[in-house]
């Protein structure tokens, strides 16, 4: 295949990247969308192997690396249960990471290829930067799977002056960087990009640990984000313009998508990279004494079953307890009896329930709860006055009416679902512990809330039993 | 063994419910019950015997057999004396019985062993009493027949009409308390076309009253009036002040005026005056529901209707009993889901669980032990602190492009300097090849952004875990690692081994991820579905 061909190739696999992009955006079209995915990446694939820079010794090496690690990626993909995919998608981040790393490296060590001057600076400066967007999204994304599968806590780590230390590491990278595109061959510059690589490391690993719990979906998608820059990096190193436009498209969704979810939780994007609660470490959150206090009704899963056949208008709020206990196909159950009864029921989704953008639709998508009865937090928010019962399971902190009439709040200002509103609200919750933000919760306290203590699937089932009874 | 009901006559003066009819009457038989009904006891509610015989009931030919016979008693009245000493010891007995207000019966009650449930002792804010809550619905139809009684006193219309014969104004209702029945009563008045004007102490309650057609009318003083359990407290003295001359001004433009205010164990407060009566104008009417407690009105003359200064005050204490085939219905259907609560087996047998908040709540009496008044039950938390309604205006986040608000022209002055000095460094001095690059990699930027902006939440995840697989495209640079076409000189002193390696290593990761995902990817979406 001559290069002009390849590059046709390229710029065809381009196109499919962002149809498939495009198509991601409406459900309908959605299938299709990863379908145009697939296509780019098989031509973009095969027109590099059959291009002009491989030659036929490498053909066996490379189809032995796509068996297996094909095979990896398919059974795990298979494998992976719904509630896993928050950890499984930080992974894979890792492992693009990773490869961006590897690239990197074994460019630096070619000699094959020599440029002067600028030329050289700026390919030495492309190399730098891929390593270390790698680095650090390699590293970021292995202690966000760790956080996300439970390995690691979820309180957010704050060592003292970490800004200090972000800026230390900073400046560290560029002296390094100085040091590196003046060194005059490969072995003198090695050092450096090695020294660089560990403060990179670590600053991935800082940057996700100084991270809330509540943030995490920010911080999936912004290592998908970075992913994309790291591949854009190595395009620029490789002067290949597949690389550079796939990465770009990657890098700046992954980007506006970390913003749009910073936006719905009013949170400010730079806040949320820098980490923690709270920035400035220690806006006492709603001094101990003014915190909620008082006696909250438990009621029984029979009588949360009589409340929902009672009712006419029923809101379901899903939240991370409902991907934890893997209750979505017993709500969906319950969803469709209550339907046919004559109840109107819908799910009330906040843009950031779960650990992951879009992680409750796709549990509910799991367990067949039909799209169009899904509806986003700005859709249904004023429905509540006219709903009989909501039900809340398993979320704490996008149901905190404290990030609403409560400033020193540390969630205040967040938009929450107003499920207060509704005549009776019945919040599912295994104790009484505070959500994943650490902030403790008015909700349950309010006289028309009624707290279901369980766990949400033995709850449910419960509920389900006694609806059919 | 299953335990027999007893349903007695009310013996009481005027008293005309039931406390069971034919209709609960079967299924208390189908919860495993024996159902016994003296004779006439349903008459005045329009129930014949044969209508219980049919339900399954036995017929008792008299109060003595019935009382015998029986293990439980199902009444509206609390009983007398002498009812009570036909009662056989050990019976269980659910009634109105008002424990705070009648310590003599309770006594007597006490004295016969009996196990005694007020009904009028359930605790009320237990959502789940709310289906035995018989003061409710017996307030519901008090407050309808309340304004019934007002409208057959009242020599007009409610609705204001335009006739031939000339225009008539509407009737303006004024109701004092707005409780269950004054709610009821808004909600009928309203109906009827008439003008409603309420009024509360729990400033709670004014959206309820605009939910019936009602107006609220509020006090000129600052204070909350809520006290536990959905009653009301009694109020400060300048607070007093401030409704008196609220109700002087009301009473003088009414025509027609429901008091129900009640406050739990004292004496109603006297909300009308000499005064006001004689302000209104003649042909009004006053109807005092809560004449029984003393009566809201200075000159309500209890159980009776008189007229005063020429405004009609109906003091009737027997509001619900008017309504009897309504009142006793609903009555016999709360008694109904409270035997039920007592006999969850279903085998006839109840059981007066003292864990149950409810049934603690009610039952004054158990096996000849006074249990009343009860522990506090859980009463609403006190809210914290009330917090200055500093609501923090929520910003409306919609999603997409059209939703943000435009960035400030400032701010955009900035970005775009910033942008022009950046394109100029990078045109001052990069070579021609990397700006080819360049482009490519600022167009594609773009083209992202614009793509992304407009995907529905719902796909957030999908749409992550697609540009995922995607960025695996940085296989295509591990590829052109693993075997580039080289000249012998370029191959001289290149690591081949370490690169090679390297590469291999970076294309079996990249391939995890591309493969897996794009078949995660496909397995989601292959959920989505309406």
């Amino acid at each position: 295949m001559s290069t002009n061909l390849a590059t046709m190739a390229y710029i065809a696999a381009t196109i499919l990247f962002i149809l498939s992009l495009g198509g991601l955006s409406n459900p309908e079209t959605s299938r299709r969308g990863n379908t145009y995915g697939i296509i780019g990446m098989t031509i973009a694939v095969l027109a590099t192997v059959f291009g002009p820079r491989v030659t036929a010794a490498g053909i066996p090496w490379i189809v032995g690396a796509l068996v297996v690690g094909g095979s990896i990626g398919l059974y795990a993909a298979r494998k992976v249960l719904m509630t896993q995919m928050p950890e499984l998608v930080a992974a894979m981040h890792s492992l693009v990471g990773l490869a961006a790393c590897l690239v990197g490296f074994a460019s630096y060590v070619d000699t094959s290829i020599v440029f002067e001057g600028a030329e050289k600076t700026i390919h030495e400066v492309e190399i730098y930067l891929g390593i270390l967007i790698g680095a650090v999204t390699f590293s970021g994304s292995v202690i966000a799977f760790g956080k996300l599968s439970g390995k690691i806590g979820g309180k957010p780590l704050l060592l003292p002056a970490r800004h200090w230390l972000n800026l230390a590491g900073l400046l560290a990278v560029i002296w390094f960087g100085v040091q590196f595109v003046q060194a005059h061959d490969v072995g003198a510059g090695m050092l450096p990009l090695i020294l660089m690589t560990l403060i990179a490391l670590l600053f991935g690993v800082h940057m996700v640990m100084a991270i809330g719990g509540a943030d995490m979906p920010v911080v999936v998608s912004m290592l998908n984000s970075y992913s994309g820059w790291a591949a854009a990096a190595t395009g620029f190193m490789l002067s290949n313009d597949l690389l550079i436009v796939t990465g770009a498209l990657v890098g700046s969704s992954g980007a506006i998508l970390s913003y749009i979810m910073c936006r719905a939780m009013n949170r400010n994007f730079i806040s949320v990279i820098a980490g923690g609660f709270g920035t400035g470490g220690g806006a006492a959150p709603a001094a101990a004494g003014a915190g909620p206090a008082g006696e909250v009704t438990a009621v029984s899963a029979v009588e949360t079953a009589e409340m929902l056949r009672d009712a006419k208008n029923v809101i379901i709020v899903p939240g991370y307890g409902m991907a934890v206990a893997q209750a979505q196909h017993t709500v969906y159950e319950i969803t469709k009896l209550l339907r046919e009864k004559g109840v109107k029921v819908r799910f009330g989704i906040h843009p950031v329930a779960g650990r992951m953008p879009g992680h409750m639709n796709v549990l509910l998508a799991e367990a067949k709860v039909p799209y169009d009865i899904v509806f986003e937090m700005d859709e249904l928010n004023e429905d509540f006055p006219d709903t009989d019962v909501s039900m809340v399971i398993g979320a704490n902190d996008i149901v905190n009416p404290a990030a609403q009439d409560d400033p020193s709040s540390p969630i205040a200002g967040m938009p929450v679902l107003e499920v207060w509103k509704a005549k009776t609200s019945i919040v599912m919750k295994r104790s009484m512990a505070s959500g994943y933000a650490g902030v403790d919760n008015p909700l349950f306290y309010k006289e028309n809330n009624r707290m279901l203590f369980g766990d949400a699937k033995k709850m449910l089932d419960e509920v389900l039993v006694a609806l059919k009874g | 063994m299953s335990l027999t009901i007893g349903v007695p006559r009310e013996i009481h003066a005027g008293e005309k419910r039931v406390a069971t009819v034919p209709e609960v009457t079967e299924k208390l038989i189908k919860l495993g019950f024996a159902v016994n009904v003296e004779t006439g006891a349903g008459a005045e509610a329009n129930f014949d015997d044969a209508s219980y015989e049919a339900a399954g009931a036995r017929i008792a030919a008299s109060a003595d057999e019935l009382y015998a016979g029986s293990d439980m008693v199902f009444k509206v009245r609390a009983p007398t004396p002498e009812e009570i000493a036909l009662m056989k010891p050990g019976t269980t007995l659910l009634s109105f019985v008002w424990p705070a207000q009648n310590p003599e019966l309770m006594q007597q009650l006490a004295a016969r062993q009996l196990t005694v449930l007020a009904i009028d002792a359930l605790p009320r804010q237990l959502s789940r009493a709310q289906k035995m809550d018989a003061l409710t619905s017996m307030a519901s139809i008090s407050g309808y027949r309340a304004v019934i009684e007002a409208a057959n006193a009242f020599g007009r219309f409610f609705n204001g009409q335009i006739t031939a014969a000339g225009k008539i104004p509407p009737a303006r209702v004024f109701i004092a308390g707005a409780g269950v029945a004054g709610l009821s009563a808004i909600g009928t008045a309203a109906n009827l076309g008439a003008i409603v004007r309420a009024n509360d102490t729990r400033a709670e309650v004014a959206d309820q009253v605009v939910s019936l057609g009602g107006e609220f009318v509020k006090v000129d003083y600052e204070e909350e009036g809520s006290g536990g359990g959905g009653y009301a407290k009694v109020m400060s003295e300048g607070f007093q002040k401030a409704q008196r001359e609220m109700y002087a001004r009301e009473a003088r433009d009414a025509d027609i005026i429901i008091t129900t205010a009640l406050i739990p164990g004292k004496p109603a407060p006297k909300l009308i005056t000499a005064e006001m009566v004689r302000s209104m104008k003649a042909g009004s009417v006053i109807v005092d529901m809560a004449a029984e407690q003393g009566g809201n009105c200075e000159l309500t003359e209890p159980g009776q209707a008189v007229v005063r200064h020429g405004v009609t005050i109906i003091g009737y204490t027997d509001l619900a009993s008017r309504l009897a085939k309504q009142s006793s219905t609903l009555y016999s259907t709360n008694l109904l889901r409270l035997t039920e609560e007592l006999c969850k087996t279903k085998d006839g047998v109840i059981n007066v669980n003292m864990e149950d908040d409810a049934i603690r709540g009610l039952t004054v009496i158990k096996d000849g032990e006074v249990t009343w008044p009860p522990p506090p039950p859980k009463l609403p938390a006190a809210p914290p602190q009330a917090k200055p309604a500093a609501a923090v205006p929520v910003k409306k986040s919609g999603h997409g492009h059209g939703a943000s608000e435009p960035a400030s022209a400032k701010s955009l002055a900035i970005l775009f300097g910033a942008g022009a000095l950046l394109f100029w460094l990078v045109g001052a001095f990069a070579p021609a090849s990397f700006l080819a690059h360049f482009t490519v990699f600022v167009l594609a930027c773009f083209v992202g952004y614009m793509v992304v902006w407009n995907v529905t939440p719902a796909l957030h995840t999908p749409l992550m875990s697609v540009t995922n697989a995607i960025s695996s495209i940085i296989a295509v640079g591990a590829l052109i690692q693993i075997a580039p076409p080289l000249d012998a000189a370029a191959a001289e002193g290149r690591p081949n081994a370490l690169i090679f390696a390297l590469a291999v290593l970076a294309l079996t990761l990249t391939a995890i991820n591309m493969f897996g995902g794009f078949a995660v990817t496909r397995r989601m979406l292959a959920m989505f579905r309406k």
